[in-house]
């Protein structure tokens, strides 16, 4: 290793001399350098999740454009949008088809604990606005409470899901009725509830019989191939005479509720400050120790000085030591962020894992932060007054 | 003597401490000529002057009054750049070693190679280790500061400022933590420099047999020359 540095940086390495000459601080730097690691890779890791696991339920469908209440930041948030709007956009040239989409958070008590699954209403005549996957399934939801299972919802065993099956059908009871499912879909666990579920819009009503069949949560629209959906929804926006309405592209709707998500609510903001507070403790440990391997070599480097060492020298020196803590630093911390992730989304579900483009950016954050404690640090480097030395 | 043979100059150098009614004046009017290769022992009391004198030849202070021409150059108002690049040619002994506690000897003195610029590992090696076998530590090469003893590490310490061919050695005390003989010799190689290359020694002593061994010895007393035995020049 001394070798290579040397060889790398054309002179001796004196940062990483220093570093092993003390071997105790030099653990002790790696752990914290490592420790903030973790921090960072478990706050992205659960922001990423957050992004992944809010535009799961948007996969399940296929739209071009969504039209939702002015309220409606997210699928599950917001006012009704009135059926009639449909029919309006529907004059429109470009728009094929649409479907009005009923969305509720339901119960299921499972004894020892009790889950919540986000429950959309469908029209079960229009598998064309389904997921391919989950289109071909869509006819068994024409019977009166029937319903597909997300087979990934959280506190479901595998081996449970796996035995829902047509002729196996599992049933169980909420909102006072007794559903069945008689086949299930990949959804997953998010931060709202612990899985999805698919029923007709009948079955919908017939579960929340306050909700009117003439006012869907949103609307899906479908446009002929080749139209803009941006256009068309620009176009909309002045055919149809409720101003208020939010009407989007889809995949514009599917960006701004992963923004909202983690830019507005409180669960989004947390994670941001808890990748912020990892850099922090990262810099403030890689400073820390920095700044005291220069308080205790300022006499050496008081000497270097008189010798005729320039600043860059030293910058250098301290450079290269907060570079190699870095590094150094961000294997442990990689391979233990890595685990503590996979542990977490075992236990809830939730899509954790480290991407290679966050590890990468972590792996960059990580050197530059390091590197910029270690110019701070230099500053110390002022004090050492050569002419002290006689 | 020609100014080409004159490797320090000091006029009407006067230096002070602290500011208001704390200053202090430490040196007054210092007007020094020596020669190139000389051997020159600086001798006085305590707080006679004789450091802070060695921190201005060695560019390590700003001169505030007076003249120092340190070869060739003028140090009153130089800028930073140049004393940096200046204390490059010079060779710096001082009282303790000062040694990087986590080089080892031979490292150690490469680092007074290694600021003349990007090092030749073979080159550099050679010479760390033919300057430590002159000073009798061949067999400590790889030793680090913390297993060698005081006087080991001070014979580290000048052959660090030696390595680089100085042309002027600036020294206090370099042979305090030494014996007689190697003391010795440390003062018969400085002065086997002065002759071959033309390496100027100014060394702050007190050790009266350097003394002996001196080309010149100034005495300073209160901030003021007040002797200059002058042997050779």
């Amino acid at each position: 290793m001394s070798r290579l540095l040397e060889r790398l940086l054309g002179r001796l390495p004196i940062g990483w001399l220093q570093l092993v000459h003390q071997r105790g601080r030099f653990a002790a730097a790696l752990s914290g350098v490592a420790f903030a690691n973790v921090l960072v890779f478990v706050q992205l890791g659960l922001m990423s999740s957050m992004g992944v696991s809010t535009v799961r339920p948007y996969q399940f469908f296929q739209s071009d454009i969504l039209i939702s209440a002015a309220d409606a930041n997210t699928l599950v948030d917001g006012g009704n949008v009135a059926r009639q709007w449909m029919l309006q956009a529907l004059a429109d040239p470009d728009v094929v088809s649409g479907m009005g989409l009923f969305v509720a958070i339901v119960p299921w008590d499972r004894g020892d604990t009790d889950i919540s699954l986000t429950t959309f209403g469908i029209n079960p005549f229009q598998a064309d606005f389904l997921a391919p996957d989950i289109a071909a399934d869509i006819d068994m939801l024409q019977v009166q409470d029937a319903a597909i299972l997300d087979r990934l919802a959280r506190g479901l065993t595998r081996e449970e899901a796996a035995a829902v099956r047509l002729h196996t059908p599992l049933s169980f009871e909420t909102q006072g009725r007794t559903l069945t499912a008689y086949d299930t879909f990949a959804g997953g666990g998010g931060f709202g509830a612990d899985g999805y579920l698919l029923v007709s819009d009948q079955t919908f009503l017939s579960l929340f019989p306050a909700r009117s069949s003439g006012a869907p949560d949103h609307i899906l629209l479908r446009l002929r191939p080749g139209a803009q959906p941006d256009a068309v929804a620009n176009r909309l926006r002045g055919l149809i005479a409720d101003r208020t309405l939010r009407i989007r592209s889809y995949s514009d709707a599917m960006d701004e509720e992963v923004r909202f998500q983690q830019t507005q609510r409180p669960t989004g903001v947390i994670f941001g400050f808890g990748v912020l507070i990892g850099i922090l403790v990262g810099i403030v440990i890689v400073f820390q120790v920095l700044s005291a391997d220069v308080a205790d070599h300022m006499r050496e480097y008081a000497t270097f000085k008189a010798m005729g060492y320039g600043q860059g020298f030293f910058l250098g020196v301290v450079v290269e030591e907060a570079v190699i803590l870095g590094v150094l630093g961000f294997i442990p911390g990689v391979i233990a962020g890595w685990a503590i992730l996979t542990l977490m989304a075992e236990v809830t579900t939730l899509p954790l894992f480290i991407s290679f483009g966050m590890a990468v950016t972590v792996f960059i954050g990580t050197v530059v932060f390091s590197a910029l404690s270690g110019i701070i640090a230099t500053r110390r480097l002022a004090a050492a007054d050569p002419a002290e030395l006689f | 003597m020609a100014d080409d043979d004159i490797s320090i100059r000091t006029s009407g150098l006067n230096h002070w401490f602290g500011t208001g009614e704390a200053r202090k004046q430490a040196l007054f009017d210092i007007g020094l000529r020596i020669a190139r290769g000389s051997f020159i022992v600086m001798v006085g009391p305590s707080g006679s002057g004789k450091t802070t004198l060695l921190t201005l030849l060695g560019c390590l202070r700003e001169v505030q009054e007076g003249s120092v021409v340190l070869l060739g150059q003028e140090l009153r108002h130089a800028t930073t750049a140049q004393s940096v690049r200046l204390r490059r040619r010079l060779g710096f002994i001082f009282q303790a070693h000062n040694l990087h506690e986590s080089l080892t000897a031979r490292q150690n003195v490469m680092m007074g190679l290694q600021v003349k610029g990007r090092l030749n590992r073979e080159t550099a090696d050679e010479a760390a280790a033919h300057v430590l076998s002159i000073l009798g530590l061949s067999d400590r090469l790889d030793y680090l500061p913390a297993n060698l003893s005081g006087g080991q590490n001070q014979r580290v310490a000048i052959g660090r400022a030696l390595v680089g061919n100085p042309d002027v050695v600036l020294a206090d005390e370099p042979t305090a933590a030494l014996d007689w003989e190697t003391a010795a010799k440390v003062v018969d190689l400085l002065k086997q420099l002065g002759q071959a290359r033309g390496t100027t020694t100014v060394m702050v002593t007190h050790d009266n047999r350097i003394l002996d061994r001196a080309d010149r010895i100034l005495t300073l007393q209160d901030g003021r020359l007040v002797a200059d035995d002058s042997r050779r020049v």
